[in-house]
């Protein structure tokens, strides 16, 4: 479309932006895996850690699975979340599983996990003990409400946690009680400013040599974007609540219904942010005699009588496809969307251009449609060439060719249930 | 102002040329200690006209959008209509490590591009965050926060059934977008210490909200499910399609809890009936449920109701704090759907130190902020000066540069020839 688009590249030898950088990462569900995910599609190699007696509660507890029949390489979940990772399985309970774990560590860059607080310095993994080894690592520890503190035990999700932030009292209509957005909205901050931990860490480490220990609480994390709200809190003294689709400046500004196609519930989300928009506007839905008012003419206005002006411009949507009124809004400059199911983003063809879904072979499921990264990068992009590991794999090579265990020692301590 | 000297982006320069949707992820480069000169135009950014504003009253330093996402920058301005603003670009381009830019075809049709800029500068790593990215069908479409969160899938999962969808009152993908950009711009920092040289990073926030809600187009990946705004319930972990009401209604607004299963749902179950007991009577539903053999993920939804319309009036009659404090102190699941304020009284934000004083000039006082987002060997990222005032840094900078007369001119108001 535009010279934007002619960017300056490597050509495809550069080195991916991780390459040669080892991660070990143990972790269940998403906040922490997806942060491997991130490192691994941009060449690290991510080594998945877990107990066959205890795997990825992905593996095993949350649908949807391979034809709804449960089973730890056929949960859909999993293998979305962990695309592009090896996967080793090490029972950490037994002293040559907790030798062979912290041998791994001590020959990898970086340690991702997200269990509870304490539960690595319980099994023996703190990261001072671990740093005697292997004094340039880099430890992301990711969990509810961080690593101290009175509520560091205190059990939780994430979408729980999402209420415990605050997100959900600010989005409803007024009036009404509060709403989701899908549930654990505050594990997916968690993952972006833990990626970005790491990244500051593996920064740091190249320029002084030393690791850095990141202790993440998901609740600071996701306090990151509510800022403005606790400064109206603090410089006005108002407590900030929902207030439906409406903004401070722009009005109109909100989802508008329109004709039914493939099914009902379509809407159209549009926004007009200045008076010589609203001129504008007013010409895309056709000029009609109510529209030449001059009480809608400025936003003082518009907003005075607002249920009628939706109303108004809700008689126009309905009778139109979404795909017709965004256009005629964007034809002339002006903001508008339509409002897209979940299935549509597969079909959406910005998101397509972009290659944001990754079609990934996985060996029982089959195809996994995998997320790629929402930035691209020109000279070292992403690479995704297969979904989540079955469980364990990788237990040939991580334990054989990174740590240099012999085949028959391998036989060995897999008869001892090491591998287990 | 003396950078910790832990901070992991110490020395790293970068140049925000930016409106709101690159604003947060300045904030977050900045916060790890990298300098982060924000250049506006002459008039001002756009962000500093949002409300709301200090006392409600509207100036220039006084929009809280503003104060809350340039906080750590310094700032200059520069009129990019003037002819000879591209060469104070490229000056200020050639000493950094990374341009940050929301302007997309609108910096293009002036000349600088990320091929150009790669030409200024072959280490610059060039971050662009715009709504739909900076290729595509929609790469020159409009959009604000409403717009994109539609595309994106976000605006069709909020809301109750029958309604129509809604978006977060707090506009979230300015946040999303930046975030998504500093991921971007960090990795390419990384790959560059290999090569030497930078590359484009080309951020959407379109995408960057796509990221929100991911379990979704799981469900309509495997199952062809196409999953639909439920309000206050979730599906959870049912196997059998059965959504759990996850909000309540309590005695001054609404708690997060949830009928589960699993060994900490069952402790929870359990601790549950005690405290309800604790207060009253227990309906006869509940106190026929075997807790340690409970399990939630094949439960009917009729059953469902029937529980959780014997549990209601027990939060009805609860203060969010007393349920907090209730489930605190028995270790179970559940959290109050909190206000700001609620938050600001946390015990547990105040035993990690998170908040932070701040002055903020306009307001003659210090306020309190959000700390950093996590913890580096113990220490939290700082912030060290407030958003800056429009132009406050110009001597500053341009002085660094030693410019001419003329390109002073471009770094003026009304400089425009």
């Amino acid at each position: 479309m535009t010279d934007l688009a002619v960017a300056p590249s490597l050509g495809v030898s550069a080195p991916q932006a991780l390459a040669g950088i080892r991660v070990v990462e143990v972790g269940f569900a998403a906040a922490g895996p997806l942060v491997g995910k991130y490192l691994a599609n941009h060449g690290a190699e991510v080594i998945k850690l877990e107990s066959s007696r205890a795997p990825d509660v992905f593996r095993s507890t949350y649908p949807p699975f391979k034809d709804n029949v449960p089973g730890p390489d056929r949960a859909a979940m999993f293998a979305f979340y962990n695309d592009g990772k090896r996967s080793v399985t090490l029972d950490l309970k037994h002293p040559r599983g907790m030798e062979l774990a912290r041998a791994l560590v001590a020959k990898s860059d970086v340690l991702i996990e997200s269990f509870p607080a304490g539960t690595m310095a319980k099994r023996g993994l703190a990261y001072p003990e671990l740093i005697r080894e292997n004094p340039g690592l880099v430890m992301l520890s990711s969990c509810n409400q961080g690593q101290t503190g009175p509520h560091a035990q205190h059990p939780g999700y994430g979408s729980q946690l999402t209420c415990l932030a605050g997100f959900v009292h600010l989005l409803g209509e007024r009036e009404r009680a509060p709403v989701f957005l899908y549930g654990p909205y505050i594990d997916y901050i968690a993952v972006g400013y833990g990626v970005i931990g790491v990244l500051a860490g593996l920064a740091r480490r190249a320029a002084t040599g030393r690791g850095t220990y990141i202790d993440l609480s998901q609740y600071e994390a996701g306090l990151q974007f509510m800022t403005p709200a606790f400064l109206e809190h603090e410089l006005n003294g108002t407590v900030p609540t929902r207030a439906g689709n409406d903004d401070p400046i722009a009005i109109p500004h909100g989802v508008y219904p329109c004709k039914a196609d493939t099914r009902d519930d379509r809407w159209v989300a549009l926004s007009v942010w200045s008076d010589e928009e609203w001129v504008r506007f007013r010409e895309a839905i056709g000029d009609p005699a109510w529209a030449r008012e001059r009480r809608w003419d400025g936003a003082a206005g518009r907003r005075a009588a607002r249920a009628e002006l939706d109303e108004r411009i809700g008689e126009w949507t309905r009778g139109r496809t979404r795909d017709a009124v965004v256009s005629a809004l964007r034809s002339r400059g002006l903001r508008a969307a339509a409002v897209e199911t979940i299935s549509e983003l597969f079909a959406d063809g910005q998101l397509a251009h972009r290659g944001l879904w990754r079609a990934l072979p996985h060996p029982v499921i089959g195809t996994v449609q995998c997320l790629s990264a929402p930035f691209t990068l020109s000279a070292t992009p992403s690479r995704q060439e297969h979904a989540g590991p079955t469980l364990g794999a990788d237990n040939d090579h991580v334990f054989g060719t990174v740590l240099g265990v012999g085949e028959e020692e391998r036989a060995a301590l897999a008869r001892d249930g090491v591998f287990a | 102002m003396s950078v910790s000297a832990s901070a992991p982006l110490e020395g790293v320069r970068v140049i925000e040329l930016a409106d709101g949707w690159a604003a947060h992820c300045g904030r977050i480069l900045s916060d790890l200690g990298a300098d982060v000169v924000k250049v506006e135009p002459p008039a001002g950014d756009t962000a500093r006209r949002r409300p709301p504003f200090i006392a409600e009253r509207e100036g220039p330093d006084r929009g809280l959008w503003w104060i809350a996402l340039n906080a750590n920058k310094r700032g200059v301005t520069l009129d990019l209509a003037h002819p000879a603003a591209t060469g104070v670009l490229r000056r200020l381009v050639e000493r950094a490590d990374v341009l940050l830019e929301s302007y997309g075809t609108e910096l293009v049709a002036r000349g600088v591009s990320p091929a150009v800029t790669s030409s200024w500068n072959e280490r610059l790593i060039h971050t662009t965050i715009t709504p739909y990215g900076s290729a595509g069908p929609l790469a020159a479409a409009p959009a604000s926060d409403l717009e994109v969160t539609a595309a994106s899938g976000a605006l069709w999962l909020a809301g109750d059934p029958g309604r129509p969808p809604v978006r977060t009152t707090l506009p979230q993908s300015p946040f999303w977008a930046g975030m998504a950009g500093a991921m971007g711009t960090l990795f390419a920092y990384l790959a560059r210490g290999a090569s030497g040289r930078g590359q484009h990073v080309d951020t959407s926030a379109q995408a960057a909200m796509v990221t929100a809600t991911p379990p979704a187009s799981v469900h309509w990946d495997t199952m062809r499910e196409d999953h639909e705004r439920l309000g206050q319930f979730l599906i959870g972990r049912s196997i059998v399609g059965a959504k759990f009401r996850n909000i309540w209604r309590c005695r001054d607004g609404y708690i997060s809890f949830a009928i589960q299963g699993g060994a900490i749902g069952r402790h929870t179950g359990t601790k549950l009936v005690e405290w309800m007991a604790s207060r009253g009577e227990v309906p006869e539903t509940l106190r026929a449920i075997d807790w340690q053999k409970f399990d939630n993920t094949t439960l009917k939804q009729d059953e469902v109701e029937r529980l959780e319309g014997a549990i209601a009036p027990f939060f009805e009659s609860l203060t969010r704090k007393e349920f907090f404090e209730g489930v605190v102190a028995r270790n179970m699941l559940g959290y109050p759907v909190s206000t700001v304020e609620d938050i600001e009284a946390d015990p547990q934000l105040a035993a990690r130190d998170f908040w932070q004083q701040v002055p903020v000039p306009e307001a003659g006082r210090s306020v309190t902020f959000p700390g950093g987002f996590a913890l580096f060997d113990g220490e939290r990222p700082r912030i060290r000066r407030p958003a800056p005032r429009l132009g406050e840094h110009n001597a500053e900078v341009y002085g660094e540069l030693g410019l001419g007369a003329a390109e002073l001119a471009a770094t003026r108001a009304g400089g425009a020839s």
